[in-house]
């Protein structure tokens, strides 16, 4: 336990104050962070999950509708191949990002946006219909978690689509500084833990609602 | 989609109005006036000397973890009071309102005693709050940001500017349970909230509503402080401090991070669904309409019992780095008791059932949930017999910090076997909800408010640079020790006499007694409350006679005792290379303790900044316009919020970087500061170690705390 201290030391041989100490790597400090940022949102998405898990008994839809009434699994499937695509735009973007390509880079980002647009084009269309057939978060404890869980989502995309605008803004104002760069890899791992929590959504609340 | 509130609302007010102001109230309208009246003195006070510049400069905005840390310090002990103020507002009922006979002060409108059934429980509901929430957690949350950079020997937390903004989150989460004394009211459901009563149908006042944005706000800055904690750690470690030199206090702060940054989310989740119950009318947690009242109770504690895991590894840390300190021997069992941390650390989440045994689960799941419950008790068990081994054949110094620590071991050893009685779901089935389980929990939480008090004492040195009056330390603890056995002792005794918690008419006459022991118990409190008041004062009277150097104990072990004391605003003239576990201790005993670097490095420093006080200031309203319902200012003041962020994103901050030869500068001048008062000091002291520099009683008849007498055993 102690045995360091008990070791004769060499006062010329013993290093006490760092010389070449060069300080952390900023994006590397700065990613781990927004890391740890998307483990807390994934806690966020289980716990979604769990209470939907709990509602969505039988009984927990009350008298109303149940989500294989509503559900349109086909239309939910475009969404998914635009949000997808959507992420394997950001990352042809983030790959000229690679060799400092600015126009690659914007284009990227300006595809993955339109796609996100799409998607959340998409999803509140389906939420008039939905609306317009009575199927409202008021009705039953079930629709309530079905809400929750789906449009807790959408505004993650919807926040995802904010920040991609102003980094557009960014790399036209600064270029590619270390911030810039920086908060691209943040971006690239928000929007594809948004689209990997898609899948579940799509598995669990689509599929399993359309079929249960 | 949004709910009709019962009651008036308008465009412009939301559900505001005057008549939401207590005026009338005997207690909260004399209350309002003094504060006010304290509050244009302070604020006089501070216009006449002219620091409204010094406290923007140097405080507000400033993005320095020390005085982040301070300031999160002097939140914590002022949400400790008032929460105590709520302690005492409870005691006192319940001493005046028991038996049958009692008639209840009419001029008070109360039937029992001399509060009203729904303020008792708005007391009681934000006492719990405010002690676990707004206390607790930035007392512990302060004491790390000043601490672990230093024990890591980093400049500062990885991300500065977020630290402040997690201040001032916690701070708009402070004033707005604050200003809900005075205009409406604030939840009578008990801290954690009893689904459905928490419903718009049941609950049709704002209470609630200030309720679930309080814990919101104070949820949304620690998750954004444990992000920080984290990659600070992980990222930010100076040359040397590998994962096994890191000093126990920051792996338990590591440990305790990772719970608030797991946990927080699934608080911020189940408080939303309320909130989503109340003012979209979704139906999650209604008695009706498909949805599941228990559902939120597991959301509830699913981060309710890591929370308590949360706050207390934390003071285990704090316990483990005083104890040593004043033992003169390092950790006993440093594996071990990272071990034990993280394993209380994974057992946190696998027993939050315990807490609603009751619900009937039946016997499979409430025996894993008992068993999971009793594991926590071989973790804790293994921390108290390495901190007790440690003590053993130690040279003990009984200073005011290590009284404290002590203490501490007592109450978690109460606490600890009241908790595994209460393990037991036969146990708990019998005593659930009785003023038993208050007591188990108030000898848990008061365990971690004695390691709080321990560490100031420990740490207030390293941060001022000159240490707190040790007598006036020690009576104060005994006083709150005194008060700690007459209030919490009747509390077990009641509890197995049957008195159920939130009384705010104990009907049993039997019980008279022991409410007026509690309540003697409460005046000495009140009395602890005034020695600390008393030895802060007398501290920064007397400061030029307590000053410290960089080792402020003479026997301190880890980092943070390299730096000069007060600590410089760069930490580190240079980063300090790791050699050893305590590397204080190690270099005193190889006489590097002196030593000095003497050549400067550039460094580079983040500029101090608004914009976290702006954010903070629009989360408030944020929360004050839900609670109101006043849609305009809440859309208004999240735009807002946004805006200033993109903004501050744009800008970015440069920084600043200080020369090699300011460096050398800056660093001549703290030595200078720190010797000129350091003539009473000693020089080094260590029973483990071979070189012992002998304390020299240098023209000072007065024995510094930490230091071995005179005539101590001959070493080596």
């Amino acid at each position: 336990m102690s045995s360091s201290h008990d070791k004769p030391v060499d006062p010329n041989q013993v290093v006490l104050w760092s010389d070449d100490y060069e300080g952390h790597d900023v994006i590397s400090t700065r990613t781990f962070g927004f890391w740890m940022y998307i483990l807390s949102d994934g806690m966020l998405f289980a716990t979604l999950f769990a209470a939907y898990g709990v509602l969505s008994y039988s009984h927990s839809y009350y008298t109303g509708p149940t989500p294989a009434q509503f559900v349109a699994p086909w239309y939910t499937f475009i969404q998914t191949m635009a949000l997808f695509l959507s992420v394997l735009a950001y990352g042809f973007s983030m790959a000229s990002l690679k060799t400092g390509s600015k126009a690659g880079v914007i284009n990227g980002i300006i595809a993955s946006m339109v796609l996100g647009i799409v998607f959340v084009g998409l999803d509140i269309h389906d939420v008039l219909r939905m609306i317009s057939i009575g199927v409202t978060p008021e009705v039953s404890g079930g629709l309530s978690a079905f809400y929750a869980l789906t449009q807790v989502h959408a505004a993650h995309i919807f926040v995802g689509l904010i920040w991609m605008l102003v980094m557009l803004y960014q790399i036209l104002r600064k270029g590619f500084t270390e911030d810039v760069v920086g908060r691209l890899i943040s971006l690239r791992m928000f929007w594809q833990f948004q689209a990997v929590m898609w899948v579940f959504i799509y598995v669990f609340v689509y599929l399993w609602g359309y079929m249960s | 989609m949004l709910v009709n509130v019962p009651g008036p609302w308008s465009p412009l007010l939301g559900r505001l109005a005057l008549s939401e102001i207590p005026y009338t109230n005997p207690i909260l309208a004399p209350l309002f006036v003094v504060i006010v009246l304290a509050g244009i003195a302070l604020v006089a006070a501070i216009t006449y000397y002219g620091k409204w510049g010094y406290l923007w400069k140097e405080w507000f905005t400033t993005v320095d973890h020390k005085k982040l840390g301070v300031m999160y310090i002097i939140l914590g002990l002022v949400m400790l009071f008032r929460g105590f103020i709520d302690g005492l507002m409870m005691r006192t009922q319940q001493m005046l309102a028991v038996g049958p006979g009692d008639n209840g002060m009419k001029a008070m409108g109360a039937i029992h005693g001399y509060l009203t059934p729904f303020h008792f429980g708005q007391v009681y509901s934000a006492h719990g709050l405010i002690m676990i929430l707004l206390a607790a957690t930035p007392l512990l949350v302060g004491i790390m940001n000043i601490i672990v950079p230093l024990q890591i020997g980093a400049r500062d937390m990885a991300y500065p500017y977020l630290n402040a903004l997690g201040l001032w989150i916690t701070a708009a989460a402070v004033f707005l349970i604050m200003i809900s004394l005075f205009v409406g009211d604030f939840s009578h459901n008990g801290w954690f909230g009893y689904a459905p009563i928490f419903e718009l149908a049941y609950s049709p006042g704002v209470g609630v509503d200030y309720w679930i944005w309080t814990l919101e706000l104070v949820a949304l800055g620690t998750t954004l402080g444990s992000i920080n904690f984290l990659a600070t750690v992980v990222k930010m470690r100076a040359p040397g401090m590998t994962w096994s030199r890191l000093p126990i206090f920051t792996w338990s702060a590591v440990s305790a991070n990772i719970i608030a940054l797991t946990s927080f989310p699934c608080l911020q989740v189940a408080l939303a669904l309320v909130g989503a119950d109340r003012y979209l009318g979704t139906h999650f947690f209604t008695a009706g309409f498909g949805g599941n009242l228990m559902l939120y109770t597991n959301l509830f504690w699913l981060w309710g019992h890591p929370e308590v895991y949360f706050v207390i590894l934390p003071a285990f840390g704090m316990i483990s780095e005083i104890i040593p300190a004043f033992s003169e021997k390092p950790i006993f069992g440093y594996t071990a008791m990272v071990l034990a941390t993280f394993a209380i650390a994974g057992v946190s989440w696998i027993v939050w059932l315990h807490h609603f045994f009751t619900m009937g689960m039946g016997p499979y799941v409430s025996t894993e949930f008992s068993i999971a419950t009793m594991l926590v008790g071989i973790p804790t068990g293994v921390k108290v017999f390495n901190w007790a081994a440690t003590m053993y054949k130690g040279r003990l110094t009984f200073s005011a910090a290590m009284l404290w620590a002590i203490g501490a071991l007592f109450l978690l050893l109460i606490g600890g076997l009241t908790g595994m009685m209460l393990s037991i779901p036969a146990v708990n089935y019998m005593v659930h909800n009785s003023v038993f389980v208050v007591a188990h929990f108030h000898m848990m939480l008061l365990c971690i408010v004695y390691a709080v008090f321990g560490a100031v004492i420990f740490w207030f040195p390293k941060v001022f640079g000159f240490k707190l009056h040790e007598a006036w330390g020690k009576i104060m603890f005994w006083l709150f020790s005194a008060g700690t056995f007459l209030v919490f002792f009747p509390m077990f005794m009641l509890g197995f006499m049957g008195e159920t918690r939130r009384l705010d008419w104990p009907f049993d006459p039997h019980w008279a007694v022991w409410f007026d022991v509690q309540e003697i118990g409460i005046a000495v409190y009140v009395l602890s409350v005034l020695a600390f008041l008393w030895m802060i004062y007398v501290s920064i009277r007397d400061r030029a006679h307590h000053r410290v150097g960089a080792d402020a104990w003479g026997t301190s072990r880890s980092l943070e005792w390299l730096t000069d004391s007060p600590v410089p605003f760069y930490n580190y003239a240079m980063v300090p290379h790791i050699n050893a576990r305590d590397e204080a201790a190690w270099r005193r005993e190889h006489g590097f303790s002196e030593s000095r670097p003497d050549h400067f490095a550039a460094i580079h420093m983040p500029n101090n900044t608004g914009v976290a006080v702006y954010i903070g200031a629009l989360t408030f309203v944020i929360g004050f316009g839900l609670t109101w319902r006043i849609w305009w200012l809440t859309v208004a003041a999240l735009i807002l919020t946004v805006l200033i962020m993109i903004y501050r994103s744009g800008k970015g901050d440069p920084g600043y970087v200080i020369s090699a030869e300011e460096m050398e500068k800056l660093d001549r001048q703290s030595r200078q500061n720190m010797s000129d008062g350091q003539q009473h000091l000693p020089k080094g002291g260590g029973y483990t170690g071979g070189t012992v520099t002998a304390y020299s009683a240098a023209a000072s008849d007065q024995r510094p705390q930490g230091t071995p007498p005179g005539n101590s055993r001959p070493l080596s």
